[in-house]
């Protein structure tokens, strides 16, 4: 699904990721966990094509695609979803009218009529009412004075209509309560099937507690120190990632 | 794309709307007078026209006090002298038979108002709007006339009305805009060749919407249109313009007065879309000069005048549709989007004249500056020493598109009153790459992403533009900001 190679990025001439490699299979959960300023936000804006980032090297295959050579669009189009650790607000443009833009893109991209606001209704109804989303989602503007915990619940409900091959969750649970974290990572766990790849980025072990990885990778200071089962997320708990990335210079 | 900076990658989006659709010319021949302004001109208009005495004195009264006042050069707007000489202030196609009726139009203005999206046939139009269709200086038709007057109202062009409805007319003309108002107003008092009027009827409301469509044709030429539209008690109008104009390398005058009045309990919604040539992007060569002055009275208590408009062309707009709240219980609203592209200057805003007690305004001007354009808001809200329990909501936002274009607010606020309430707010942003990238990660082209992000920004503006027009109104902008992605 995802092939990351030697990926090297630098924001305003600081360079950033120092060497990414990882690969995620059709049907898994990657957790890449790391503490503040270790590069996180950076891959996943990296893989979805943040005009900020330049590229210094490394290769991303997506689906057997050049990834690197597709606008940010495109990377959407193919299947490739980012959830925002902080989603953006977009005043005036009306969330469903948005959802529906951003569905018919995609058919458009896969060569299928676009749908009217009546019959998209239908389609989002029932994902809202997969997600327990309450009708009022639905005409605010994007985000558009939502809490914390609305704008990730409207990430999913995103997520949910554009149905991605592979979704990099950012930092998905911050800022959410216990309740809010539970209502979201069930709606994450409700749209994996085995044909989807998930990448969850996260600072703290808890979120794993509801969607379970297959793999967690460690990222510290641009690199993948550490790779392991669900089980290196425990031992980051216990360790600390100081202590961890200390073990994997040594 | 992707290593584009952020104003480059916009600057790109915005090249292809350069092509301005409606710069074509007519080839009809015309009737203009030379070029160059006197008390002879004033004169050869109104006996072109066969006015009666009183319209001339007006004519001439208001022509001695334009040569009395100087330019005004207040505004925000760097603008090479005008030379009031160097234009004919009057000129009409040539025809055979008498202009005016539907059935007597040339073929060629028929045919330029159908390549424009206006046809004048009857049953062509979307059946809910009549049209009053001005060609340079003379309104050539109006439609759907007989079906509005069934209902009682009065829908023609002025000239037409000095001839058919004089008392009207006469008490009327001026009451809102008196002719030594301004510099403008003095100039359009003197010399306006046509434009349309409406009179409703008390406890009326029009079967249809109403229009009026301005169309400059002939180069050299300037158009000096006026507007009337008396609203009596307890009716409503709703009223719509639209303008544009060849393209051509020198500038042309475009200097309007409409005038509004609105008895008891009567509302009038007035929205235009402006679309004249802006001038050429790149040099600024060109382009419509446009200097309007819009005002309406509520006279009546309780009654309502609502402007809304969506400034998209010109070279210069200087303009400020204002309301004079003298009726107590009399509301104002003002809605406006501005958008300045290429070189194109605008000065804008409103005007709020609290008289009577527990009037309320509405303010909400939209300015969006893209390129090298200037884009500044103007606006006054006075309250006078009656206008008790008065209240004025302003909220002014302007976006800005690239490093090289200028937002400004000139708020100004007189207070009289301690019981009025004056609230005002102002933001400036530029528009936010975060929101265009976020789009395009959920598969949103750019070009449609900064369409979205203009048209949220316009949003509360749109609204308020009759249904079919709002439509219009946001595929105008999304072309003159998007590249058409082929």
């Amino acid at each position: 699904m995802l092939e990351i190679k030697g990926l090297q990025v630098a924001l305003n001439g600081t360079q950033i990721l120092k060497g990414v490699s990882l690969t995620v299979g059709r049907g898994e959960i990657h957790s890449v966990m790391g503490p503040n300023g270790s590069g996180k936000s950076t891959l996943s804006k990296a893989l979805a094509g943040h005009p900020s980032l330049e590229i210094i090297s490394g290769s991303i295959l997506f689906d057997g695609k050049n990834l690197l050579e597709m606008t940010p669009e495109e990377r959407a189009r193919a299947g490739l979803f980012l959830g925002y650790q902080y989603p953006v607000e977009i005043p005036g443009l009306g969330n469903s009218e948005f959802l529906r833009m951003a569905y018919n893109a995609k058919r458009i991209a896969e060569g299928k009529e676009e749908l009217d606001a009546m019959e998209f209704e239908d389609i989002l109804d029932e994902k809202m009412g997969l997600l327990g989303m309450d009708g009022k989602f639905r005409e605010r503007g994007v985000n558009e004075g939502f809490s914390g915990g609305e704008k990730k619940k409207n990430e999913i409900l995103q997520m949910a209509v554009l149905d991605p091959k592979l979704a990099i969750l950012d930092e998905i649970d911050s800022g959410l309560d216990i309740d809010a974290l539970r209502v979201v990572a069930e709606g994450v766990n409700s749209l994996m099937t085995k044909d989807k790849s998930l990448i969850l980025i996260t600072h703290y072990q808890r979120l794993l507690d509801y969607i379970r990885p297959d793999y967690v990778h460690v990222l510290s200071d641009g690199r993948i120190v550490k790779s392991g089962g669900p089980e290196l997320a425990h031992s980051l708990e216990v360790e600390g990632y100081d202590g961890l990335a200390a073990g994997a210079v040594r | 794309m992707k290593d584009d900076n952020v104003e480059t990658g916009l600057m790109d989006a915005l090249d292809a709307r350069r092509e301005y659709k409606y710069g074509f010319t007519t080839d009809i021949e015309s009737d203009s007078f030379a070029k160059g302004l006197s008390e002879d001109v004033v004169r050869a208009i109104s006996a072109k026209k066969e006015e009666p005495d009183w319209l001339l004195q007006f004519r001439l009264d208001a022509y001695r006090k334009w040569t009395q006042m100087p330019q005004p050069d207040w505004a925000q707007l760097k603008i090479e002298p005008i030379d009031f000489n160097a234009i004919s202030y009057y000129s009409s196609p040539k025809s055979k038979k008498k202009l005016g009726s539907l059935e007597d139009v040339p073929q060629e203005i028929r045919e330029t108002f159908d390549k424009l999206g206006i046809p004048l046939e009857e049953q062509k139009r979307i059946s809910n709007v009549a049209v009053d269709a001005v060609f340079d200086s003379v309104s050539v038709a109006t439609t759907h006339k007989r079906r509005l007057l069934e209902a009682g109202v009065i829908f023609c062009s002025i000239s037409e009305a000095v001839r058919e409805y004089p008392e009207l007319v006469k008490k009327y003309l001026g009451s809102v805009v008196p002719p030594g108002d301004n510099f403008y107003a003095a100039l359009n008092s003197a010399v306006f060749s046509d434009g349309s009027f409406v009179y409703v009827p008390p406890n009326t409301i029009p079967p249809m919407e109403l229009s009026t469509y301005f169309r400059i044709n002939t180069e050299g030429t300037g158009q000096f249109e006026r507007t009337l539209i008396i609203c009596a008690e307890k009716s409503q109008v709703s009223y719509i313009e639209g303008c544009t104009a060849p393209q051509f390398d020198t500038n042309q005058l475009h200097a309007a007065i409409v005038e509004l009045v609105a008895m008891d309990d009567a509302s009038i919604k007035y929205s235009t879309v402006q679309n004249w040539y802006p001038g050429d992007p790149e040099t600024g060569k060109g382009g419509i000069y446009n200097f309007v002055v819009k005002r309406g009275k509520c006279a009546g208590k309780n009654s309502k005048i609502s402007w809304t408009q969506i400034e998209t062309g010109s070279a210069i707009t200087w303009k400020y549709p204002s309301c004079i709240l003298q009726g107590d219980g009399s509301v104002g609203e003002f809605y406006s989007v501005a958008l300045t592209t290429g070189r194109q200057q605008a000065d804008t805003g409103t005007k709020m004249i609290h008289i009577g007690k527990n009037t309320r305004s509405l303010i909400i001007a939209k300015g969006i500056a893209a390129d090298r354009s200037s884009n500044a808001y103007r606006g006054l809200v006075k309250m006078t020493p009656g206008a008790s329990g008065a209240r004025n909501y302003t909220q002014c936002d302007s976006l800005l598109i690239g490093g090289r274009s200028s937002a400004h607010t000139f708020p100004y606020i007189e207070g009289g009153n301690p019981t009025a309430q004056v609230e005002h707010e102002a933001s400036t942003s530029k528009i936010n790459e975060e929101q265009l990238f976020y789009l395009q990660q959920r598969g949103v082209s750019r070009e449609q992403a900064i369409s979205a992000v203009i048209n949220g920004f316009c949003k509360e503006v749109f609204n308020h533009l009759p249904m079919e027009f709002s439509v219009e109104a946001r595929k105008l902008l999304s072309l003159k900001l998007e590249n058409s992605v082929a």
